[in-house]
């Protein structure tokens, strides 16, 4: 059987590599040129991967390449109710809006300190920390869609921190997504954070709630200088249209620590995060928190890659999944210690409830370890809600909603107390709180 | 206020009650004794409403409405309140929250608007107060970690603070130490009142030396088989129940 989903969007794209985009992409610098090719030579070789291949065995993604999508976008119109889906109450933040994956010009510049760099990432291809860190890290060979991306990416947002520069406020960039016909975008970002330098990210994906089908293939690379600091927070909130494929690549240098936060909620029909952390230094600390909650007919699919190269580095993962209704989830975490990456602290936990009998999980932890003198260790569960916890709420007069809501919390604060902003997890607690009671049919034990 | 007619209840096919018949008025008191796997925990169980038992006979009425019928938050917010024999740890839900949930659902029940955060502070305050309940508990996760007495007390917290017209208390002394048993009884006859009752279920005479009793049944084998004043509490600690059991038996062959 083939690996690859046989789709005419496959041909489609291969000849837009030959065609307008070559001649978009001529006055790039020639670094970019030359990852470009190599990307697409290796997207003709991949093309869309089929679940006869192993990291997308659980997701099959061949039912949303059928439609014909277009890859045009530029007369999208922005929805003033998609932006607000995303604002968090009482968050004092700086604000960037995309749509369709472009940066707007809405200001951003004034708002923002000077020693932080904003640019659109079509303009950005002549700065120092493009040239330096743009796609490095990234296995093109191995990965179909980030292949793809960088191909053919045309846009996205570029972020630069400088050296020792602390951010007062969160960064919220709200992701927006609206068409009136099928779409297919690509978006690319690249955050740089400097020596030193401390950020809290906070990436919202919202989308229109209309009848076109979109599909978003983006891609993103985190690069953590020395000692720096990032929050990097991503909450997935869009709606049903709405197909998601977001691989984001970090790389960490020594001392540094990075912290994500993943949050994918209703109503999105496909959600699939690759998250790869590679530790390219001694000493540096990784924190992966997710939480998903499926509903629906949604596909989440969690997959993270731990890649321990060094040293001394110390990582630590829980996710914890909710399913309800049709939903189907996926955990996929690997932890790679290579042989270099003695004193290895890496812990990965995986937590899943299942509201529905109808719904699924595929959970998989995936330790793959090379060093000898190293700590690692893995769990996954699979479980419903408790009864005996149900009645004894109930019997308090609480509602049984209620008390569900109650309970699924609590099953996730493990991963919600985590989050550093309280404006924050008060809003994920009410956007957990607004899809448990919504669930009539519930499996108890 | 509660009134029980002929209930029969089963467990997996298993009949656990057997016809059992109970009046309790407002301001009363009603103890019940009876030997391990009586009943009693089940009769708790199946006026509250826990799932899976299945009445099979008998009605229950409690203020002249089929108790039987409602769902069990139904039945709390109607004035019902059960304290567990064995309180339910639940990790992640903090008490404070948990409590604050309930009273503001039964509230709402009642028409009446929903406690300012200063005002559901200060009742827990004195509700705290009056079963002496350590303040360290009330941020922690429902019972979780909390020793058996620790549990029981955060019961009678409970029922201070949601003041239900009928409490049933499930052995709530046992696992007490004798201050907290003492601290537990004057909480629970503060509280006491001529609109309100209390069901007091427990194995042992002291806990009816500090809670008075007006009635006090004796359960045995899904069946009340004797019921009295507080004498019989101290009769039964003198004499066991096999004088009990006996006649039962005798009038269980004679069917
Ligand atoms: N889930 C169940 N499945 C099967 N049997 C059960 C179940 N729950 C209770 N029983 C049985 O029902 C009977 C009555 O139990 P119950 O807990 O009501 O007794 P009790 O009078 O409260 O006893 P104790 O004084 O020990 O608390 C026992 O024989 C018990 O084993
Ligand atoms: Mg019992």
């Amino acid at each position: 059987m083939a690996k690859q989903v046989s789709t005419p969007l496959y041909q489609q794209l291969l000849d837009r590599f030959d065609g307008g985009l070559a001649i978009a992409q001529q006055a790039e610098p020639a670094f970019l040129k030359n990852a470009r090719l190599q990307a697409q030579d290796s997207f003709r070789n991949l093309g869309f991967p089929s679940t006869r291949v192993e990291d997308w065995k659980y997701t099959n993604i061949a039912p949303f390449l059928k439609n014909n999508y277009s890859l045009d976008h530029e007369h999208a119109v922005l929805h003033e109710n998609t932006l607000d889906a995303a604002i968090i109450e009482g968050l004092d933040c700086y604000k960037l809006v995309l749509l369709n994956g472009k940066l707007m010009a809405t200001g951003y510049k004034e708002q923002l300190p000077s020693f932080i760099k904003i640019r659109p990432m079509a303009e950005a291809k002549e700065e120092a920390g493009f040239q330096k860190y743009f796609g490095k890290q990234i296995e093109l060979e191995k990965y179909h869609l980030a292949a793809l991306n960088t191909a053919s990416f045309s846009d996205g947002f570029f972020i630069e921190v400088n050296a020792n520069a602390n951010l007062d406020k969160p960064l919220h960039i709200v992701h927006t997504f609206s068409a009136d016909k099928d779409l297919f975008v690509q978006p690319r970002h690249l955050i740089i954070a400097h020596r030193g330098a401390s950020l809290d990210v906070i990436e919202s994906v919202v989308s229109d709630n209309n009848a076109a089908k979109m599909f978003v293939n983006s891609l993103s690379e985190v690069v953590v200088e020395e000692n720096a600091n990032v929050n990097h927070y991503v909450l997935q909130t869009a709606q049903e249209g709405l197909r998601l494929i977001s691989h984001t690549e970090v790389s960490q240098k020594r001392d540094s620590v990075y912290s994500n936060y993943t949050f994918s909620l209703p109503s999105a029909e496909l959600l699939r995060n690759n998250l790869h952390i590679n530790l390219d230094s001694e000493h540096t600390e990784s924190h992966l928190y997710g939480l998903y909650l499926g509903a629906d007919h949604q596909l989440v699919d969690n997959h993270t890659f731990m890649n321990h190269r060094l040293a001394h580095c110390e990582s630590n993962e829980i996710y914890k999944g909710v399913l309800l209704e049709n939903a189907t989830g996926v955990f996929n975490g690997k932890v790679y210690v290579h042989q270099d990456a003695q004193k290895t602290n890496a812990f990965q936990q995986n937590n899943n409830l299942l509201l529905s009998t109808k719904a699924t999980i595929n959970s998989k932890p995936q330790l793959e370890i090379f060093a000898d003198d190293v700590k690692c260790s893995h769990g996954s569960t699979i479980g419903q809600l408790s009864q005996e916890a149900l009645f004894y709420l109930q019997s308090r007069g609480i509602s049984e909603d209620s008390a569900r809501a109650l309970l699924v919390t609590a099953f996730a604060f493990d991963v919600t107390e985590k989050i550093k902003i309280p404006e924050l997890e008060v809003y994920i607690n009410k956007l957990i709180n607004h899809h448990i009671p919504a669930n009539q049919e519930m499996i108890k034990i | 206020m509660l009134s029980i007619k002929n209930l029969h209840a089963e467990i997996e096919e298993k009949k656990i009650l057997k016809g059992i018949s109970l009046d309790i008025k407002p301001g009363e008191v009603h103890a019940i004794m009876g030997p391990n796997g009586s009943g009693k925990s089940t009769l708790s169980s199946v006026l509250a409403g826990r799932e899976n038992y299945t009445v099979t006979e008998g009605e229950v009425l409690f203020e002249g409405k089929d108790l039987l019928d409602m769902a069990p938050e139904v039945r709390a917010r109607e004035g019902l309140f059960l304290a567990f024999q064995y309180p339910v740890e639940i990790p992640g839900v903090s008490n404070i929250n948990f409590l604050r949930t309930a009273l503001n659902e039964i509230r709402e029940y009642r028409g009446l608007p929903a406690l300012e955060a200063k005002e559901f502070l200060k009742l827990t305050k004195d509700r705290q107060k009056l079963v002496e309940f350590d303040t360290k508990l009330i941020n922690r996760s429902l019972n979780e970690g909390f020793s058996g007495g620790e549990k029981k007390r955060n019961e009678i917290l409970q029922l201070a603070m949601l003041e239900p017209k009928l409490s049933i208390l499930d052995e709530t002394d046992s696992g007490l130490d004798i201050d907290a048993l003492r601290i537990v009884s004057n909480g629970v006859n503060k509280l006491r009142n001529e609109h309100n009752a209390f069901v007091i279920i427990t194995h042992y005479q002291r806990l009816l030396e500090y809670i008075v009793p007006d009635y006090v049944h004796v359960l045995y084998n899904g069946r009340i088989v004797k019921s009295g004043t507080k004498e019989l509490a101290l009769e039964l600690e003198e004499k066991g129940y096999d004088w009990l059991k006996e006649s039962y038996s005798e009038t269980e062959s004679v069917k």
